[in-house]
């Protein structure tokens, strides 16, 4: 379980989340929706602990551990994953070797002995079948020369071998064409266990339609402003963000 | 003050009939000759386009022992070392400071008739007709005071011969082991000679045996024949107090290749200069260097390729890596002369600093007297990607690893470019125990080595 409680957080001095409650429980798919520059993105960096950015006051917590003491690659080993918006080229790096990398800090992590090199390409060429990843992108170094669609494919694929219990899709759907989007949103699905959870950042229902959310937020200008079932989803995606922002609401929903 | 020449003047005035008397006629007649170049140029100064990164007079202030009666160490370089490349077949010769190290009990696999690969001195007194046309004929000693001290000083070293079509099935390795109980100061002399058609690969490998300072002065000539082929690969895997000065001289005939590589994983003070001539049409040279460097280590190569003859190639890649407060340079001119039309030519030196003191200098030049070419040079220096290490971190890899990842591969893609796949292979690997900090010996040594003793970390 993820319990966020009053995160003021922000980024070289400016405070762009300013007091978020937040708890995602086991087995539960959150989507978090706002404007560009509303902080989703600045919430899902905290998590999983940029170092760019600064907590200002207040705490997260995962299944009871202070997530804000750890590593980043701490929480990866807690079970934290985020899809990248922009997954980043790193020429050199194979995927092989930075998967291998990975998955065994994560065993280690836990006590557990390198997987065999065999068990491991083995792993890796079942996980690829989820998300119909290419062999030969497999074998290519991380995100070079990828398009924006076999990004977000790799993506899940790395979500896929290592198995995270909460994860983060930030904004997976964008630069996404239909039948890639509907191959990544089931590529995650598949995923899904009564165990696992998730936090889907979106603009837009389409993803929605796929992934379908337990809980919808709204977050403008730093706060959940509103949370409500899907139906949020296609409510915000025929009126828009304003008639929620705070100010404006007031008025508005009087005429409701 | 005393100049630091002053030392090396005073050695040659006091010594010269015994430098000769334990050398032979055809090195031997250069030696005057390089010696007054030497007390007209001196050192040269850091306001000397081509020693701008390097204090050569510091390196040389200090008094080593030079080995002016030839007195042969005490070592079995045989025994002390077993830093072979695994699955790398090569016919394996040893140059002890800077004389041929000859051991009639080996047994190597035998070379193609009429292929040399020996003593310098002792071919030139056998065979003076191989040596005498080519020995100091690239490496002037008017030019350059590394030549001049090396040519003043050298009394063997390796000779290397490849006649006409002839190719040298299995590579050659060459490994110059330091050794001595005192500050040391070795002078080697190479001499490769490809005849027409011929093709040799060749892997050299630098190792100090001592904990002991060593100065070394190396200058190696290399004749690629016409329709020939070299690929030759240096590996300097010493220690911080090792100083070493290398100039080649590579010179590419019409229709030869040549592929001339310098990796350096450890060193202290090491300063390569790699003069290359095509001097024939359809000539193709390629460079590639990588560094990685540490502590206090500074690491200098400074390339010419010159561009004589048209249709003519060269591509040219370094890749340095500094960590600590390490020093590095690369300073790449490629002349392309009037008349030398079609020529093709890349060059790239492309560097990273992984703390705030390690500091890189480069310096691609291109200069260009023909008007039909196609030309590229260019230079980076930056800091490890860190959009990237978060992303490896924020997928479980722990931070030392991430840099790690990204060093290696950063380093990679010279090493990939390398043509001898178990050679390739084995550079990985050492590559990747020098980032971990595990090359403290080269591993495969004997007890004996003390291949990059102190590093950081």
């Amino acid at each position: 379980m993820l319990e966020i409680h009053d995160l003021h957080a922000g980024i070289n001095g400016k405070e762009i989340l300013k007091g978020i409650d937040l708890v995602v429980k086991e087995g539960e798919v959150h989507a978090l929706m706002g404007h560009n520059g509303a902080g989703k993105s600045t919430l899902s960096n905290v998590i999983v602990g940029h170092p760019a950015y600064e907590v200002t006051q207040g705490s997260i917590t995962w299944n009871g551990k202070d997530l804000l003491a750890l590593k980043p690659e701490e929480r990866a080993h807690e079970g934290i994953f985020l899809s990248f918006q922009q997954p980043v080229e790193i020429p050199g790096v194979s995927m092989v070797n930075f998967m291998r990398a990975a998955l065994n800090a994560k065993r280690k992590y836990h006590g557990l002995e390198p997987l065999p090199a065999a068990d491991f390409l083995k792993l890796m060429r079942e996980k690829r079948k989820i998300v119909e990843l290419d062999n030969k992108l497999a074998n290519r170094s991380v995100n070079e020369g990828f398009s924006g669609g076999e990004r977000k494919r790799n993506e899940i694929f790395q979500m896929a071998m290592l198995e995270p219990t909460l994860s983060i899709l930030d904004e997976t759907d964008s630069g996404l064409d239909v039948d890639a989007l509907r191959v990544v949103a089931e590529g995650f699905n598949k995923l899904r266990t009564p165990q696992t959870s998730a936090i889907v950042i979106t603009h837009y229902q389409r993803l929605l339609d796929y992934i379908r959310p337990d809980v919808v937020h709204v977050l403008i200008d730093g706060r959940i402003v509103k949370t409500a079932g899907p139906e949020l989803a296609a409510e915000i995606e025929q009126r828009g963000f304003d008639w929620l922002k705070p100010e404006a609401g007031e008025d508005k929903t009087d005429h409701i | 003050m005393m100049r630091s020449e002053q030392q090396y003047i005073d050695l040659f005035t006091a010594h010269h009939e015994a430098l000769s008397a334990h050398s032979v006629p055809a090195m031997n007649a250069l030696r005057e000759q390089a010696f007054e170049d030497f007390c007209r140029m001196g050192f040269p100064t850091q306001k000397v386009e081509r020693y701008k990164y390097t204090d050569v007079a510091e390196a040389f202030a200090p008094d080593y022992g030079v080995n002016v009666r030839g007195l042969a160490f005490p070592v079995n370089p045989y025994q002390a070392f077993r830093c072979d490349v695994p699955n790398l077949s090569t016919s394996l010769y040893f140059v002890v400071n800077d004389r041929f190290y000859d051991d009639e009990t080996v047994k190597r696999p035998s070379l193609p008739e009429g292929v040399i690969i020996d003593s310098l001195s002792r071919v030139a007194r056998e065979r003076p007709q191989l040596v005498e046309p080519y020995y100091g004929r690239l490496a002037r000693s008017s030019k350059d005071a590394i030549n001049a001290l090396n040519t003043m000083l050298a009394q063997d070293g390796l000779f290397i011969y490849v006649p006409r079509n002839l190719a040298v099935p299995r590579p050659i390795q060459v490994v110059n082991i330091l050794r001595a109980d005192v500050p040391l100061m070795a002078n080697r002399r190479t001499l490769v000679v490809l005849e027409e058609g011929a093709q040799l690969q060749l892997l050299i490998c630098d190792h100090a045996m001592d904990d002991h300072a060593f100065l070394t002065t190396q200058v190696v000539e290399t004749f690629v024949g016409e329709n020939a082929h070299l690929e030759c690969y240096e590996l300097e895997e010493t220690h911080s107090q090792n100083h070493r000065f290398s100039n080649t001289y590579v010179d590419l005939s019409a229709c030869s290749t040549a592929t001339l590589g310098s990796i350096t994983l450890g060193c202290g003070l090491t300063r390569n200069r790699t003069d290359v001539t095509l001097s024939g049409e359809n000539g193709e040279a390629r460079l590639i260097g990588a560094v990685i460097a540490d502590g206090e280590q500074h690491a200098d190569n400074n390339t010419l390729i010159d561009h004589r003859a048209p249709n003519c190639q060269s591509t040219e890649l370094y890749k340095y890596v500094l960590d600590g407060s390490a020093v590095g340079a690369f300073a790449g001119r490629v002349l392309v002369r009037e008349g030398a039309q079609k020529t093709t030519s890349q060059e790239t030196n492309a560097n990273l600093c992984a703390t705030r003191t390690a500091r890189m200098y480069t310096q691609p030049m291109l200069e260009i007297y023909a008007d039909d070419v196609k030309c590229s040079h260019g230079s980076t220096v930056g800091q490890l990607n860190d959009a990237a290490l978060f992303y490896m971190r924020q997928r479980g890899v722990p931070e030392d690893e991430a840099r790690l990842l990204l060093k290696f591969a950063f380093v990679g893609e010279v090493i990939d470019s390398i043509h001898l796949p178990a050679l390739r292979d084995r550079l990985h690997y050492l590559v990747e125990k020098r980032f971990r900090g595990e090359l403290g010996r080269c591993a495969g040594c004997g007890d004996n080595m003390k291949c990059g003793g102190e590093r950081q970390q």
